[in-house]
């Protein structure tokens, strides 16, 4: 990790000499974490992949203004959810968007599904391709609010006070945050999960019942 | 202290994350030991968090990478130096 940083403090001494070639190197890491990060916003590819390009694009003409402070990745990121917002602002959906943020708390049931017939399910079930599709369209359907932290946190596997930073808000806030995305997640995701479980027919079967 | 299952609720997500304190821990894991909906909660979040690391949640486009790298080398090539002052 450390290793990882000094490699790219190094490089981006050598971009602001003058080798901007190294730039491809030095973004190439996180090309997929910029897209997703963009697709959750704007729900939609093409916009979300041209947003990418702009951001590096953005990344790269203010490179001179990074710091060093936060790690490249946070910053990033940070210019990836401003260009997200700003075309939210712009698209047609600006009017649900704008009216989202002025809810800082939304009201909701934050309690998981109650499970009295679960049965573990097998690693496999998890490998079915409409399992992701459900997925995906569950995190799209997260309030705002708690869908940036959800994919700060779980997709992007930043820490709490990476997040805390990119989003501008307190780590406590981050917690609550992480914990009702994630619990809607799983509310929502449950009969997808069980339907997935292949029903256990081996004469072990009625244990799992 | 004895856990109520929403109590072991509200602890999921920190339990998931291993921020619990050993004590509060241990109290989870003697209520999950005794009580299947509380299991059953938490092993689908674990699921919904795997499911959500898994690569292929998220996808590239096809040619997405290219793409990106040959916007880049064109702008690139409009203004070579991002150190530079001027503009």
């Amino acid at each position: 990790m450390h290793e990882d940083r000094q490699h790219e403090a190094e490089l981006i001494r050598r971009i602001l000499a003058g080798e901007t070639d190294l730039f491809h190197e030095l973004i190439r890491p996180y090309e997929k974490m910029v897209y997703v990060t963009l697709f959750t916003m704007l729900r939609n590819e093409t916009e979300a992949e041209d947003a990418a390009q702009q951001v590096m694009i953005n990344a790269f003409r203010s490179l001179k203004l990074f710091r060093g402070e936060s790690k490249f990745s946070t910053w990033l990121i940070t210019i990836a959810m401003n260009e997200g917002r700003q075309r939210l602002r712009k698209i047609k959906r600006a009017a649900e968007e704008s009216l989202e943020d002025t809810i800082e708390e939304p009201e909701g049931d934050f309690t998981p599904a109650f499970l009295t017939d679960w049965r573990e399910i097998p690693l496999e079930a998890l490998e079915r391709k409409e399992l992701r599709q459900k997925l995906r369209g569950a995190v799209e359907m997260l309030p705002k609010i708690y869908r940036e932290v959800f994919v700060l946190r779980d997709l992007q596997e930043m820490n709490q006070e990476e997040t805390a930073a990119a989003l501008g808000i307190t780590i406590p806030a981050v917690k609550v945050r992480l914990h009702r995305a994630r619990i809607m997640l799983q509310k929502t995701l449950v009969p997808y999960l069980k339907e997935n479980a292949p029903a256990r027919k081996s004469f072990f079967g009625r244990l799992f019942q | 202290m004895k856990l109520e299952c929403n109590q072991v609720w509200e602890h999921i997500s920190e339990y998931l994350d291993q921020q619990l304190t050993p004590e509060v821990r241990e109290e989870i894991e003697k209520h999950l030991e005794g009580c299947v909906a509380c299991s059953a909660t938490l092993d689908s979040t674990r699921n919904v968090l795997i499911l959500t690391a898994d690569d292929r949640t998220y996808e590239l486009p096809v040619g997405y990478s290219k793409r990106l790298h040959d916007r880049l080398e064109r702008v690139m090539r409009e203004k070579p130096d991002p150190g530079s002052r001027q503009s």
